[in-house]
């Protein structure tokens, strides 16, 4: 082999565009998918799910069941030893339906049989006593509905106090003069459809009885300690009796934040003393966790003649659906970003989330900016049509940076390049329109060859946006990671930071060796078992929290080493906090420390957009964005969260939605969920912005969501301008663009 | 379950006479949906693979015969795709390309859904089914074939042999919508084919894929009696007012393809 040949083995320090360690095993399907796992003498585990969206519980009937072929459990919530209910902030949600069912799937009873044809057998024998209550759907008149939860498990915690029922959590921002005029106002009303994380590997996971009365289980999750958290509770085990290893996850975007089977297959498996696997089905899927918030929003902008903003009005009412999970903080964030990455002086915000017996809603993706940035990049398009002044300038002029404030007083202390994203975005050169004829391919329509260019209209359309990184209001956020530093000069590293695709195992790996300065450095199995916390792979939080926590780990085991000597083996683990946050003022929703949100990462995005506006199709021809990442672990990785995120963004512009009648789910499939295909997602043209935030460890900034956010807004745009249609709904469906 | 697997087409008719209960399968890309999703658990599947007689296409008097063994794949290649354009177009907007090898024309008939891909293509060329027992054979005009959402003519004890085609080399397309640009389900799908009249058929617009004509000087008003005729219904995929609204426009626009 000549030299010329030899991969080059760089060490896979941070700022290497490392490939990722899982990469082969997925693409040659050799990875292990939580839904791979076996045991020997498992048996698999039901789930028995409410058909109805509201109806009262009366007896529940399992004697049918218990006696079938191959069945060793039935059980109900009589067979819970602990508590009765669980959540991730709020415990209010039954681990097994009494008294009432709330959303349609909710679970009512579990069966464990050896094989799953005999549990879904014994299942259909299970015979509850239903009364069916009128399900309260339309979240305008949740306030004057009947509570849901008349125990108002959200009350007490610090926000603001609503006696209206069925408030999950409602906040109102006053900023300035909430009054002053300005000369030029536009206003709209805006509609976010149910959207779902649509992860491709289902919710599953095994648990495995001890012998000694606790339980391991093997799940695909988000958050590894907080699922023992609520998982021991409900068993009466103490949570050193819980372990939660995490399993291959297939996808999470939030959706495996709230527990699935955790709880019902350790209850099984205690039940029984046999492990307990449990695998959800595609249908189940999607009634199995919770979804991003649909969202009405109406929303006033007030500017001056020259262009900047005096005053933003926005009211945005959130469907929380049947239970909290973490719906109180994904109104603040709604409430937080409503006026965008922009400078205003007055401000007047008022975000509500209710309950209803809609399907449960929580964190996805996004997490409340997704929501507003569509109503206020709309906001901007009309007030820049209104002042007859470009939308790209109108943005610069507003932009929002370093030492400007929120509406809730907060400073911008660390990097907020809003300019510059938005300067750089604007730069991309747009592609040409391609000439006809065509493949259909190239159409809109694509295979359904519905084209040959008749009726299609080019659009560009651009947007902006931004969310925090991190928990937020007080929330006492950390991630612990261990390192074990070992005599033959390799390296351990323990971190629970759960890998669900975004690429943090390459993160520890590579801050472990720039830190170590060696190559060898093993990832040991992500756990409770042997390390504290890593707090959740969510709020764009993780590569930040990560780095701190394992730099801080190693820094401390190589001052270990050169205590003790090289030839030791060493072993420490290290807490890392990001900067304190506090809460925000339940009346005034300001600041009542320096800062309510960490940091912010933000992005702009350009997109060209075909649309046959005879037929209503679309196809995506071209998309450009500049991301503000901070400095980049592994430049390829974030390119990589670029696109799937934007992706994502695309898929609730055109056609991501769950939808209901009555609080049923009707298109719990794959067939009638649309995401987007290779052929519906254009290449995207990425730049880095990369500026140092000077509260992170390296420089870094969390890179999920900001594409997310800004890809629904920007894509809309452009249909509109292609249309000249107001199209203030997503996803947008064929029959907004003909106008019927 | 059963998975009975004849070797002939005369094993295979002799099966299905012993157990009408049996489920003929071929690519499974309808049956196998219905069994993962617990939606049906037949005593027993029957399974059509190694019948070779069902596969493959032929040229026959100036038509064509397709085998009910024909998959998507095939009918999108040379030269059967020239033969049968429209059919060819649709088999490409029939799921992925490994459902494309797997999905079949006599699966499609089988299954007799609205929204059927392959049904369109075959109204409009004329097509004829030929189905067979142990009792003999019979030929059944496709629009007699299909008789309601998911019902057709077969009786217990009969399979699908496959169709014969006309229109060959005519002018002829197919269309159809979804709102994502490959991979969907039909929201309303349109074959057309000009050869001495005008001929149209409609799918997911009504309880059957449906077959409309005219005569040639009716160009301007057919797009119009292509909507009229078709009774479509508001459903996850899509509302009866696009529906009819599409096909106005797909039809015009299929004309404009077939009439230069």
């Amino acid at each position: 082999m000549s030299e010329a040949t030899v991969p080059k083995l760089e060490l896979g320090r941070v700022g290497e565009s490392l490939p990722r360690v899982d990469g082969i095993p997925k693409v040659t399907g050799e990875f292990a998918y939580s839904s791979d796992l076996q045991a020997a003498g498992m048996l698999w585990g039901h789930t028995v799910r409410s058909p109805h969206a509201h109806a009262r519980v009366g007896t529940i009937d399992i004697s049918a069941a218990v006696g079938m072929p191959g069945v060793h459990a039935v059980l109900t919530h009589e067979d819970i030893p602990g508590e009765k209910r669980y959540g991730l902030e709020f415990q209010d949600q039954p681990v097994l339906a009494y008294e009432r069912v709330r959303y349609f799937g909710e679970p009512v009873a579990l069966v464990a049989a050896e094989h799953p044809e005999q549990a879904r057998r014994a299942a259909e024998r299970i015979r509850v006593e239903y009364e069916p209550l009128e399900p309260l759907v339309d979240p305008e008149r949740a306030t004057e509905a009947e509570p849901l939860h008349p125990d108002r498990p959200t009350m007490g915690h610090g926000y603001r106090d609503d006696p209206r029922p069925n408030i999950v959590r409602s906040l109102v921002i006053r900023q300035g003069d909430p009054a002053a005029e300005g000369d030029v106002a536009v206003s709209g009303v805006y509609e976010i459809g149910i959207q779902d994380q649509a992860f491709l590997g289902p919710e599953s996971g095994l648990a495995v009885p001890d012998g000694e009365g606790g339980v391991d289980v093997y799940v695909a999750t988000q958050w590894l300690h907080v699922d023992r958290d609520q998982v021991a509770p409900c068993l009466n085990l103490k949570p050193e009796q819980v372990r939660i290893h995490l399993a291959g996850v297939g996808g999470a975007f939030g959706g495996r934040e709230d527990l699935s089977m955790q709880i019902h297959g350790a209850l099984l498996a205690l039940h029984t003393n046999r492990p307990v696997k449990i695998v959800y089905n595609r249908e189940e899927s999607f009634v199995g966790h919770i979804h991003r918030h649909p969202a009405k929003i109406w929303a006033e902008h007030r500017a001056s003649r020259d262009g900047r903003l005096v005053n933003v009005r926005v009211r945005i009412l959130l469907d929380g659906g049947a239970y909290a999970s973490s719906s109180t903080a994904v109104t603040s964030n709604a409430a937080s970003f409503a006026v965008g990455p922009y400078a205003v002086d007055n401000a007047l915000i008022e975000s509500t989330c209710v309950y209803t017996n809609n399907p449960p809603c929580g964190a996805m993706r996004g997490f409340g900016a997704v929501q507003v940035c569509f109503a206020h990049e709309a906001q901007m398009d009309k007030l820049a049509e209104a002042l007859d002044i470009d939308p790209i300038e109108l943005r610069l002029l507003n932009a929002l940076g370093p030492g400007g404030s929120l509406p809730t007083g907060q400073t911008i202390t660390g990097t907020l390049p809003v300019a510059d994203v938005i300067r750089r975005a604007a730069a991309l050169d747009v592609p040409e329109a391609e000439e006809l004829p065509r493949d259909p391919m190239r159409l809109p329509g694509g295979s359904g060859n519905t084209t040959r260019g008749e009726g299609v209209r080019r659009g560009v359309g651009f947007a902006v946006g931004f969310k925090n990184i991190g928990y937020s209001e007080g929330f006492d956020d950390y991630t612990a990671a261990r390192v074990q530093l070992h005599a033959d000069g390799s390296a351990t590293v323990h971190c629970a930071a759960a890998e669900v695709g975004q690429g943090v195992a390459n993160v520890i790996l590579q801050v472990a060796r720039t830190e170590l300065g060696v190559r060898d450095v093993a990832l040991a199995p992500h756990t409770t078992a042997t390390v504290d916390s890593a707090g959740s792979a969510s709020a764009s939080r993780m590569t930040w929290m990560v780095s701190g926590a394992v730099r801080d780990a190693c820094r401390a085991a190589l001052e270990e080493w050169d205590k003790k000597g090289r030839s030791l083996e060493v072993d420490v683990e290290r807490i890392y906090r990001h900067p304190r946050t506090t809460p925000l003022d339940p009346e005034t929703g300001q600041v009542t420390g320096e800062r309510a949100h960490v940091a912010y990462a933000c992005a702009a995005m350009r997109v060209v957009a075909e649309v046959d506006v005879e037929l209503g199709l679309t196809r995506v021809v071209w998309i450009g964005t500049a991301q503000d990442v901070g400095h980049a672990v592994n430049p390829q990785a974030v390119q990589g969260q670029i696109e799937g995120g934007t992706a994502q963004g695309l898929g609730l512009a055109l056609m991501e939605e769950i939808q209901t009648r009555d609080g049923l789910i009707t298109n719990a499939s794959f067939t009638d969920y649309l995401i987007p295909t290779t052929l519906d997602m254009p290449p995207v043209v990425s730049e880095l912005i990369e500026e140092a935030e000077p509260d992170a460890p390296y420089g870094v900034k969390g890179v999920g969501e900001p594409p997310t956010v800004v890809s629904t807004p920007a894509v809309v745009a452009a249909l509109r301008a292609a249309t000249g249609r107001e199209l203030s709904r997503v996803p947008v469906r064929p029959d907004d663009i003909v106008g019927l | 379950m059963d998975v009975l697997t004849p070797r002939s087409l005369e094993q295979a008719l002799r099966l299905k006479a012993e157990r009408p209960d049996a489920v003929p399968i071929q690519g499974g890309t309808d049956v196998m949906v219905e069994l993962n999703f617990d939606r049906a658990r037949p005593a027993a599947l029957l399974n059509l693979n190694e019948v070779a007689e069902l596969r493959g296409w032929s040229r026959q008097n100036g038509r064509v015969w397709l085998g009910s063994g024909l998959t998507y794949a095939e009918a999108m290649e040379r030269p059967l795709a020239e033969a049968l354009p429209a059919l060819a177009e649709a088999a490409r907007t029939v799921g992925g390309p490994q459902i494309r090898n797997r999905g079949t024309i006599g699966g499609n008939l089988g299954t007799a859904s609205p929204a059927g891909d392959a049904l369109p293509p075959l109204l409009v060329c004329g097509a004829e089914v030929k189905i067979a027992s142990v009792r003999g054979e019979r030929i059944v005009p496709l629009p007699d074939f299909v008789v309601g959402p998911k019902r057709n003519v077969l009786a217990e004890d009969e399979l699908i042999l496959g169709v014969s085609v006309g229109g060959t080399e005519s002018r002829q397309t197919f269309m159809k919508v979804g709102p994502r640009n490959a991979m969907v389900i039909a929201v309303v799908s349109l074959a057309v084919r000009v050869d001495g009249d005008l001929r149209a058929a409609f799918g997911s617009a009504g309880p059957v894929p449906t077959l409309v004509r005219a005569g040639l000087g009716d160009v301007d008003s057919f797009p119009q009696r292509v909507a009229e005729a078709a009774s479509p219904i508001d459903d996850v995929r899509g509302t009866a007012s696009y529906r009819r609204h599409a096909l106005r426009i797909l039809t015009r626009r299929a004309l404009d393809r077939c009439l230069v």
